[in-house]
């Protein structure tokens, strides 16, 4: 059960994430993608799991992530994220409400290069009963 | 041609048990749903199935083989409905067409449609591209 108070809340990495060209790499050439000199659109999923997964275990929070199911997923890509980025991520709780005893938890995620917005993305996630 | 109700050409890729593997290696999501059947069939699933982020950058490449690349694609959304199933030793189908449903400008909407097994797997599928 996710605690109440934490929807609304923004959750700031702690870390910066630098992008290495070996994952982008490694990312295309599962996709057959050939141009590795960007990488491809949902390439920046990893980040933003891995942040939300830190987030919604945390013990205040309280989301039993072993049996999580990626509901949805949207990107607004503002720029290419490429080789040598460091991003600066920030994960916020939109939502949360349980259904049919199912928890469905909608969490946004911000990337950003400096002060520039690089992606948004948007993912609904449930906890089966 | 770029109007609304164009189609573009259908495409069919291929998965199997090691591409879940490398999906799994390049972005981090070792969930043993994706790679070990009795674990799968131990949680109520049929098989080993598909990461759904892995159904998604599959359909994000259709989308940018046509678009003109990866940085052609302004949005990108899915909901997962259906799991691509992947059993042991086959290779599995995605197919994959779209359609243009709003041209605003140089961005072009496209609604996508992606099956696997005749099932349809994706659904509100659609990308917004600028196209290069």
């Amino acid at each position: 059960m996710l605690a109440p108070d934490s929807v609304g809340r923004t959750f700031a990495g702690a870390d910066s994430i630098t992008i290495s060209q070996s994952e982008i790499d490694a990312f295309a050439a599962v996709i057959g993608e050939t141009d590795t000199s960007i990488a491809p659109p949902t390439f920046t999923i990893r980040i933003s799991l891995d942040q939300f997964q830190s987030i919604l275990t945390k013990p205040e929070i309280g989301l039993d992530w072993s049996r999580l199911v990626h509901g949805d997923q949207k990107f607004e890509i503002f720029a290419p994220v490429k080789a040598g980025d460091n991003l600066r991520c920030s994960a916020t709780i939109e939502s949360y409400r349980v259904a049919a005893g199912n928890e469905i938890v909608s969490v946004r995620s911000d990337l950003h290069r400096s002060e520039e917005l690089v992606i948004s993305s948007w993912s609904t996630l449930v906890v089966r009963a | 041609m770029i109007a609304v109700g164009t189609e573009l050409p259908e495409e069919i890729v291929y998965l199997d048990r090691a591409l879940l593997k490398a999906y799994a290696d390049a972005s981090g999501d070792q969930n043993p749903i994706h790679q070990n059947e009795e674990f799968a069939l131990s949680v109520g699933l049929p098989n080993v199935i598909a990461h759904g982020m892995l159904t998604m950058a599959l359909v994000g490449k259709y989308v940018t083989n046509w678009s003109g690349g990866s940085a052609s694609v302004k949005e990108f959304g899915a909901r997962f409905i259906k799991p691509v199933i992947v059993p042991a030793g086959e290779r599995v189908d995605l197919t994959i067409n779209g359609t243009i449903t709003e041209v605003n400008g140089d961005q072009i909407k496209i609604e996508l449609v992606a099956t696997s097994a005749g099932v349809k797997v994706l659904g509100m599928a659609k990308a917004v591209v600028i196209k290069k």
